[in-house]
């Protein structure tokens, strides 16, 4: 690393900075909008990290990761509708739940490689959307209104937006931090190792499958939480809330971004929403746009805005 | 460096958009369907609300009228994300639409909680009459067992004994079957609900009905898949052998696609085209002068919603920040419904008749016309639910 | 057993809307290692190809074979534009590239025919059901749309297995590098590869059309029943992609009939009748899920190694 003030690292302090700086805007304009805008953005953003973890650094390309965001909802809503009103139960049940799952996908998909397992892995998280839709309690295909958010306590309000925005940017911090730790440990090494040659690092004596393994449910369980945020925010849950499409805007949001580093796919949830959001007030056909900037990003620029951003160092 | 300038662009036009909430502009947010094969209901909503402002001189109370449409793609999640951008961004006075009582439900809290005066106006959803009932909320629409209860009566006439019904496995699917049981006396050959929207081919369906030899079908399939259903009942040979009773699926909007296949297919509905009082005849006439289309029911809704908030507005001389004053004055009704009488409930749900209709054809041209009233003065079945605050 | 009769009738049916969307895929899959999941897309266009051009020449069959012709050009000018330049490529990178082409044609299609969707209507004589067996009736469309199908299936039968163009692509599927190392000229062949798989996909979407419907989004769904039918099958098989058609399609059916009887036995009534639907949709992927942890190159894997 050449200086601490290469264009990447001014962009991802700019941005953080203007993220935790949002709400004193928001308050001074009034604009509740962009609050809520930004807060999904938040979400979203932990999610696409937690995915990176497991596809950028491990080379598990999950096509099933927003299983894990209805997983988590719905733990959180099925709680608080049997009259379970307690953040402290309905979070840990929920990460809770979504840890067992992903072991239980991880330990049937590791299995398989490649292009395999991205279809095992959509074959799993759309079992998880049938059964929602199955839950006829619940709503079934209509989902659920939550009435009443996560209680912690008379300190602790879910219903101040403020509150709840910064709660969703320390626990998006936190995960950045968990993950960056993760990354650079020596689980993170093998589990890098893994990624660009699997059959080397069995033979020096790594058991991968099982480091694999619980990089699959870490992931799966970081994104409960954001699934858990997202229903408690939205005060919703529905079936599509782990529609394949949501899982293929994950890995859109991470892939744009970079997978390369911990930050990349925040840089990318943080872009793809603001593109979705901006594009749809001047035009109605934002695919249009949209869609062969994918395809650009897929043939020109393979880690995403990061790697661009690196690149302007060196040139 | 052209890199940031175009970040803090796109920041910028996210920050600026919402600004100044007039004083002199009523705005008014619209959530309804504008895309999918259910376009067509959307459109329909937002004719007969244009031609409303038509009527009304482009004004509404006497003040200026701003309406921001937007899509919900028939999904709940949609739905709720613009709902709450028009309540947060825009800061909208009123919210009117809302085909779909699934995306209703999703958005209620949103709704409730901003205190927006709402006129839902067409969604049906049955804990909208009841537990959920709000005093901000009003309905131009029903309960959406009200129009099955009303056909189910008709199916006691005919001598029906069985019935085998198929629908959507959504809110207002699940609404529509059982609302027929609350006065059909004969019995459930069997009762299929299909994956919505999405579930287009009813065949496996279709097949279960002919095998289980009920004395009629009853459906419920809103919008495009209205064509659909009847379609694929005309295809299977069925209808020569098993009568189709239908709610909702046969409308102005599904006739032009289904013609002969739509007659002989009874329906029940609150409002007919041919209901033989002035301001139905503008609207009808108006309408078809305008768009060069029949109006539906889901536009006669839509049309009322506009009166009912032109005439509250009036009432109050154009306040709408005292919601209390607001509030009564949408609870009195004073507006000439397209369908004649109009008032509401203790739910803010209306009380009305019901209309057997039937489908005639009169040259090339298909249309539906009023048979006989089965039931007058009807009220929902959920408003004991409601405990509507003072 | 009538009603048994005719519920694998309709699951037959469906099975072989799938497998003209799976055959495409499969071979694109198979030859040109491509993840390709705009093959949806390419379903959606043929359909509103021949709702537009049947309502221009007022006859379904020109607007059919004219709809079939456009979507092979259309396949083909994007593999030329765009997908070419994926061979060889991430599969990472494929999905990313045609989910951004789904994106766009989504729209693309929205912006040409608007967003309402279209329908294309049958002549009335096709409004029939006919006694196929002693009291069994079926749509006459229906029996169509598996009747031609059967014949598309031959067809790429004698072209895959009897002609110099199949012996390429069999030969393609199994090992890409030796076809490039004879000297064939592999850029036309994956084109040509790419248009076919286009066409029998924009045949799927015009024959379920006039059942169905013509909308934007419409091949999503059927997009991922299609990619389980080839992951079962065996990727690259032809043959693997038509016994797990039939699989899903009968499998998915009988589902919808069965399940939510079954279920009303075990709960209440009316979680029956909307557990039942999930359940049975639920069961193919269950099913896809078994095959890859057991057989993970499917059925009939078309590489033997």
């Amino acid at each position: 690393m050449s200086g601490l003030f290469t264009p990447r690292n001014v962009m991802v302090a700019a941005v953080l900075v203007l993220l935790a700086l949002m709400p004193v805007y928001c308050a001074l304009t009034a604009n509740t909008f962009l609050m809520s805008f930004f807060t999904r953005v938040l979400i979203l953003g932990m999610a696409a990290i937690s995915l990176n973890l497991i596809m950028g650094f491990g080379g598990m390309v999950s096509f099933g990761h927003a299983a894990y965001l209805g997983i988590g909802g719905y733990v959180f809503g099925i709680l608080a509708k049997e009259g379970v009103t307690s953040g402290l139960i309905q979070w840990p049940a929920a990460l809770l739940i979504c840890g067992l799952f992903a072991l239980a996908v991880g330990a049937l998909s590791l299995r398989t490689r490649g292009v395999y397992f991205i279809m095992i892995t959509l074959a799993f998280s759309q079992m998880a959307y049938y059964i929602a839709i199955a839950l006829d309690r619940y709503g079934g295909d209509d989902g659920m209104a939550i009435q009443r958010r996560s209680q912690f306590g008379d300190l602790v309000n879910l219903n101040n937006r403020t509150f709840f925005y910064y709660l969703c940017f320390v626990l998006l911090l936190a995960t950045v931090y968990l993950v960056w730790r993760l990354v650079n440990s020596r689980f993170g090494l093998v589990i890098q190792g893994a990624r660009s040659n699997e059959r080397r690092m069995r033979a020096i004596g790594f058991p991968t499958f099982r480091y694999k393994l619980v990089c699959f449910v870490i992931a799966g369980v970081i994104c409960g939480l954001a699934g858990v945020l997202l229903a408690n925010f939205s005060d919703f849950i529905n079936p599509s809330a782990m529609n394949w499409i949501r899982s293929g805007d994950l890995i859109v949001m991470a892939v744009l971004g970079g997978m390369g580093t911990v930050l990349g796919p925040l840089i990318g949830a943080v872009a793809f929403l603001m593109l979705e959001e901006v594009l749809s007030r001047f035009t109605e056909f934002q695919g249009l746009i949209l869609g062969p900037l994918l395809l650009a990003v897929a043939l020109y620029a393979r880690g995403g805005i990061d790697g661009i951003l690196m690149g302007l160092r060196r040139g | 460096m052209k890199r940031y300038l175009l970040a803090a662009c796109a920041v910028a036009a996210l920050a600026t958009t919402p600004a100044l909430a007039q004083q002199k502009t009523v705005k008014i947010g619209f959530i309804s369907s504008f895309s999918g094969p259910v376009a067509a209901i959307g459109n329909d909503m937002r004719n007969s609300f244009e031609l409303a402002l038509d009527h009304l001189g482009r004004k509404i109370g006497g003040l200026p009228v701003e309406v921001i449409y937007e899509d919900d793609q028939v999904k709940p999640e949609v739905g709720l994300q613009k709902t709450q951008k028009l309540i947060e961004s825009d800061k909208v006075d009123f919210m009117v639409g809302y085909i779909w009582s699934n995306v209703l439900l999703a958005s209620l809290k949103q709704l409730v909680d901003s205190k927006t005066v709402t006129v839902v106006a067409n969604a049906g959803a049955s804990q909208l009459a009841g537990e959920l009932c709000s005093p901000y909320v009003f309905s131009t629409s029903w309960n959406n067992d009200q129009l099955p209860r009303a056909l189910g009566t008709y199916m006691n006439q005919k001598g029906v004994k069985s019935v085998f019904q198929i629908g959507p496995n959504y809110a207002a699917g699940k609404d529509n079957l059982d609302g027929l049981m609350l006065s059909f006396k004969g019995q459930v050959a069997g009762r299929e609900m299909t994956r919505w929207p999405d579930q287009l081919d009813f065949s496996a369906e279709l097949s279960k009905a002919r095998a289980a030899k009920p004395d009629a079908i009853f459906a419920f399939y809103p919008g495009g898949a209205g064509v659909q259903f009847v379609t694929q009942y005309a295809q299977s040979g069925l209808k020569g052998q098993i009568p189709l009773y239908q709610t909702f699926t046969i409308d102005e909007l599904s006739l032009p696609r289904l013609k002969d296949l739509a007659i002989g297919v009874p329906g029940v509905s609150h409002w007919v085209n041919d209901l033989p009082n002035e301001a139905n005849k503008k609207y009808v006439a108006d309408y078809k002068a305008k768009f060069k289309l029949s109006p539906s029911f889901y536009g006669s809704q839509t049309y009322d919603a506009a009166m009912l908030i032109d005439a509250a507005l009036k009432e109050t001389k154009g306040d709408t920040a005292n919601k209390d004053s607001l509030r009564k004055a949408m609870e009195k009704a004073d507006f000439k419904s397209v369908r004649g009488d109009f008032k509401f409930g203790p739910n803010h749900i209306p009380i009305q008749a019901f209309y057997l209709q039937d489908v005639v054809k009169e040259g090339d041209d298909y249309r539906l016309k009023t048979v006989a009233k089965i039931v007058d003065n009807d009220q929902d079945p959920h408003v004991g639910k409601c405990k509507m605050p003072n | 057993m009538l009603y048994l009769i005719e519920q694998c009738l309709n699951g037959i049916q469906l099975g072989m809307l799938l497998f003209l969307l799976a055959a495409g895929l499969t071979l694109i899959f198979g030859i040109m290692d491509l993840v390709n999941l705009a093959h949806g897309s390419l379903y959606m266009i043929g359909a509103y190809f021949a709702a537009t051009f049947a309502a221009a020449t007022s006859s379904f069959i020109t607007g059919a074979a004219l709809a079939v012709a456009a979507t092979l050009v259309v396949g083909m000018v994007l593999e030329v534009v765009a997908i070419r330049r994926l061979y060889g490529r991430d599969h990472l990178d494929h999905v990313l590239a045609t989910f951004g082409l789904i994106l766009f044609f989504n729209d693309l299609v929205r912006w040409i025919w608007g967003p309402a969707g279209m329908s294309l209507p049958l002549p009335m004589e096709m409004l029939t059901a006919v006694e196929v067996l002693p009291g069994v009736f079926y749509p006459a469309f229906r029996l169509v749309i598996i009747a031609a199908t059967l014949v598309v299936a031959v067809l790429l039968y004698i072209l895959v297995m009897r002609t110099r163009v199949g012996m390429l692509i069999r030969a393609g599927a199994s090992n890409r590098e030796m076809v490039g190392a004879l000297g064939i000229n592999i850029k036309l062949l994956y084109t040509l590869v790419f248009g076919l798989g286009a066409a029998l996909a924009g045949f799927a979407g015009l024959m379920q059309a006039p059942i169905l419907t013509v909308q934007i989004g419409m091949g999503e769904n059927i997009l991922l029943l299609a990619f389980v039918v080839i992951i079962i099958g065996g990727i690259g098989s032809i043959r693997g992609a038509f016994v797990a058609a039939i699989i899903v399609g009968v499998m998915d059916t009988i589902g919808r009939a069965f399940l939510p009887d079954l279920v009303r036995t075990f709960v209440s009534a009316g979680a029956g009748s909307s557990a039942g639907p999930a359940l049975s949709s639920m069961m193919v992927y269950m099913l896809m899920a078994i095959v890859l942890v057991f057989r993970p190159e499917g059925l009939f894997p078309a590489t033997s190694k």
